[in-house]
């Protein structure tokens, strides 16, 4: 109960940096007579700023739009493009289309879940893998089959998962 | 302008009704009710449920009767096969989706989801699946939210909006992730809620409650260590009743005695004692400022959801808020001082409950400073619901109790008292005692029947003695925004506002009896019918100034000293603080009134 849905903590000169040309954008954008009208096109510029919706926003769009927090929540929560937790460096789709599905998927969703100790549509608390379903990838024939970011990993089982995190991991470090 | 009148037929009969309306009520003007759930007169339609479906000639679907406007020539059907299989099912998924614990419910036999299955004939559940399952937040001294028990019919949200201008709840997320609550999924208790509890009232089924406050008080009532003692405010009198079969507005007070007497409390006290006693400090409090140049307007400071409201949402008017504590708190710290000490009882022994018409006041006695006694001034406070319950638990058969009288010296009141339980009694109250007060002479006139009524806003200029004084009375916060932007604006000028968190004051308090049968909350004659039972307190008393109560000026010669003296602001007044707002009131909009 007390987990509020939003948001690992961006880094503070970020966040500073994007409310910043938040309340800019709301600034010249105030000829709207319509403000709760004006909500909608302000959380899309959310989104484009942050990559997502972090509460901050949501408290500067409420003060700056004088739209209550609660309605700015109940929309952001609606819409299927915003999403109110950051997004992964490295998003992980399981594929659950219905050859995927026959031939293991869950499983290997479950070993996903495990290994990074996340849940579906959650991401690592240090933001570098998000999980989340997808259907149909198109290689049915190559089943079950796993996308991170741009990569797909075929004919999977879940003894080679903890391998590929691996995989991004080293990566990840190399490029620190 | 005139409305054009338009014809239509409704289950062959003719109906004509203005422009304006919808089927649903054209239908109840000549007699048909069309099922509902998620509709209320006084707030928006959005047609969310789909209970109130009829079939029209000509269109494709069942459309809403709520959401659904009237044209020439219309015909409409309530009450075909179809339309009743198709509310049937509609009915039958809510249900699916929700627990089936009607016998360990709070609304058991007093749910309208319940009485829908049963007037529609829900026999079985066809459409049993999984159902959602989230967590109940009881984080909050006043409210509490039972999603899984919620069918998202969106009253709640639209109270808090429309009439309360709070905003704390919305329905966020969508499919079976749908769910109401407040921004960003928080606790109810560090979310922008007053604690009022207008949800609870127009909640069709058990999501929003009170906070249960029975048990603990059964604990210390069998607890022999302890000295059970009772308050009662002056709005619960007026309704209680209606628990228990009798009219709205029926006075109980003196079986209310009997009951909580049988119940185990050993000491019996009146909350209109204090409210006596808050007009004298409140008017004192008002004639200083008015006479030395203080801060105005004054605003009144007895409604508690009000006081949160101004912390969280107009802390800039804070200074204008009358220092004086509730009737209930400044009752609290008396018991606990000047009565323990009068009768020797030791003060830790005290148990203190409070019966109110009010979920705020469970959040009133729990703010830090209201310890002025050095404990807890008020333990626990239980609702008029609360109250009704507990004397069915204990037994006890109301209809037959003979009268009991409250115990002294804190039990007498003038008639100036139980007016405070409706919108306009305080000013009234307040007006009878400073224009004596100030002029020294006596009213010509006990009556100011200017304040008095269910209108939203309401004004009145009163002569106290060449000085024209300017008080206004608002109710329902929706309303206060509205008052309080002018204010500010200049548009609105004032020496001094009576303010109601609830509408109609708190004879609509979040904490009061369930509305009966088919009446809603907000209801134009409940309301005028409970605020009739509390003027007719007032006319039937010989004193009707409460500096006139010889009990009130004991008090100050036994104990207080003098009005805004120092003990007087030691126990009886407090303090406000800036909350952390994060929430905004909503826009300025017209007035809303239930009279």
């Amino acid at each position: 109960m007390n987990t509020c849905t939003c948001a690992p903590e961006l880094k503070e000169k970020e966040k500073q940096d994007g409310l910043k040309e938040l309340k800019d954008f709301i600034k010249t954008g105030k000829q709207l007579h319509d403000k709760q009208g004006a909500l909608m096109n302000v959380l899309h510029k959310v989104q484009e700023i942050f990559g997502y919706i972090p509460r901050e926003a949501m408290d500067v769009v409420s003060e700056e739009l004088c739209v209550p927090t609660a309605h700015i929540y109940g929309m952001a929560t609606f819409y299927n493009f915003f999403s109110l937790k950051p997004k992964a460096k490295y998003q992980i789709y399981v594929c659950k289309g219905t050859a995927c599905y026959v031939a293991g998927g869950a499983r290997l969703l479950e070993r996903i879940e495990d290994e990074l100790k996340i849940k579906l549509g959650d991401v690592t608390p240090d933001g570098l893998f998000g999980l989340a379903i997808t259907r149909c990838l198109g290689c049915c024939g190559l089943s079950p089959v796993v996308q991170v970011n741009d990569e797909v990993f075929v004919r999977l089982v879940p003894e080679k998962i903890p391998g590929i995190l691996d995989k991004f991991r080293k990566m990840e470090k190399k490029t620190k | 302008m005139e409305k054009k009148m338009i014809n239509l037929i409704i289950d062959g009969i003719a109906v004509k009704v203005s422009e304006d309306s919808t089927v649903m009520q054209a239908a109840d003007s000549v007699g048909i009710h069309i099922p509902r759930l998620c509709y209320h007169p006084r707030l928006s339609s959005v047609g969310a449920c789909r209970v109130c479906v009829v079939e029209v000639d000509g269109a494709k679907n069942f459309p809403a009767s709520c959401v659904t406007a009237v044209f020439e020539g219309m015909k409409v059907k309530t009450n075909t096969p179809a339309i009743r299989e198709a509310r049937r099912d509609v009915v039958e998924l809510i249900l699916d989706n929700h627990p089936k614990e009607c016998q360990i419910c709070e609304r058991n036999n007093n749910c309208e989801l319940q009485q829908l299955a049963t007037t529609l004939g829900v026999e079985d559940y066809f459409y049993a699946g999984e159902r959602k399952q989230f967590p109940i937040d009881s984080s909050s001294c006043s409210i509490v939210r039972d999603p899984d028990k919620c069918i998202l019919c969106g009253k709640c949200v639209r109270v808090c909006s429309e009439i309360q201008g709070v905003n704390a709840l919305s329905i966020s997320a969508r499919g079976y992730k749908t769910n109401v609550g407040p921004a960003y999924n928080m606790d109810m208790k560090d979310s922008v809620c007053i604690n009022c509890g207008q949800c609870t009232l127009v909640c069709p089924t058990a999501a929003l409650t009170e906070k249960d406050g029975i048990k603990e008080t059964f604990k210390n009532l069998s607890n022999p260590d302890k000295v059970c003692i009772v308050q009662i405010a002056p709005a619960v009198r007026v309704a209680v009743g209606e628990a228990f079969g009798f009219a709205p507005g029926t006075d109980k007070t003196y079986e209310m005695v009997t009951a909580l007497r049988m119940m185990g409390f050993k000491v019996v006290f009146d909350t209109q004692f204090s409210a006596d006693l808050t007009i004298i400090e409140e008017g004192h409090e008002f004639i200083k400022r008015l006479t030395t140049g203080g801060k105005l307007p004054m605003f009144t400071s007895c409604s508690p959801g009000w006081i949160k409201y101004l912390e969280t949402f107009h802390p800039e008017f804070i200074e204008n808020v009358s220092t004086c504590k509730s009737p209930q708190q400044m009752m609290g710290a008396l018991i606990k001082t000047f009565y323990a000490k009068k009768v020797g009882i030791d003060p830790a022994k005290i148990f203190s409950v409070s019966i109110m018409p009010c979920t705020a006041k469970k959040y009133e006695c729990a703010r830090p400073e209201m310890n002025s006694s050095g404990f807890r001034d008020v333990d626990v406070v239980l609702t008029t619901r609360e109250l009704a319950k507990m004397i069915k638990q204990a037994g006890i058969k109301f209809t037959e109790l003979k009268k009991g009288e409250f115990d002294e010296p804190l039990g007498e009141s003038t008639g100036a008292a139980p007016i405070f339980g409706v919108t306009g009694g305080v000013m009234e109250a307040a007006l009878r005692t400073a224009y004596e007060v100030i002029t020294k002479k006596e009213l010509p006139s006990i009556d100011f029947k200017d304040v008095r009524g269910l209108n939203g806003i309401r004004e009145a200029i009163v002569d106290v003695a060449g000085t024209k004084v300017s008080v206004a009375v608002v109710n329902g916060l929706a309303n206060v925004h509205k008052l309080l932007t002018e204010i500010k604006e200049g548009k609105r000028k004032y020496h001094f506002v009576e303010v109601m968190t609830c509408p109609g004051g708190c004879i609509g308090g979040g904490g009061q009896i369930y509305p009966q049968g088919d009446i809603e909350a907000m209801d134009k004659n409940l309301y005028t019918q409970r605020s009739d039972g509390l003027y007719d307190i007032d006319e039937k008393k010989k004193l009707r100034k409460s500096h006139e109560n010889p009990h009130i000026t004991a008090v100050y010669k036994e104990f207080l000293q003098k009005p805004l003296g120092e003990l007087s602001h030691k126990l009886l007044h407090t303090h406000y603080h800036k909350a952390c707002p994060k929430g905004v009131p909503s826009e300025v909009r017209d007035t809303v009134s239930i009279g």
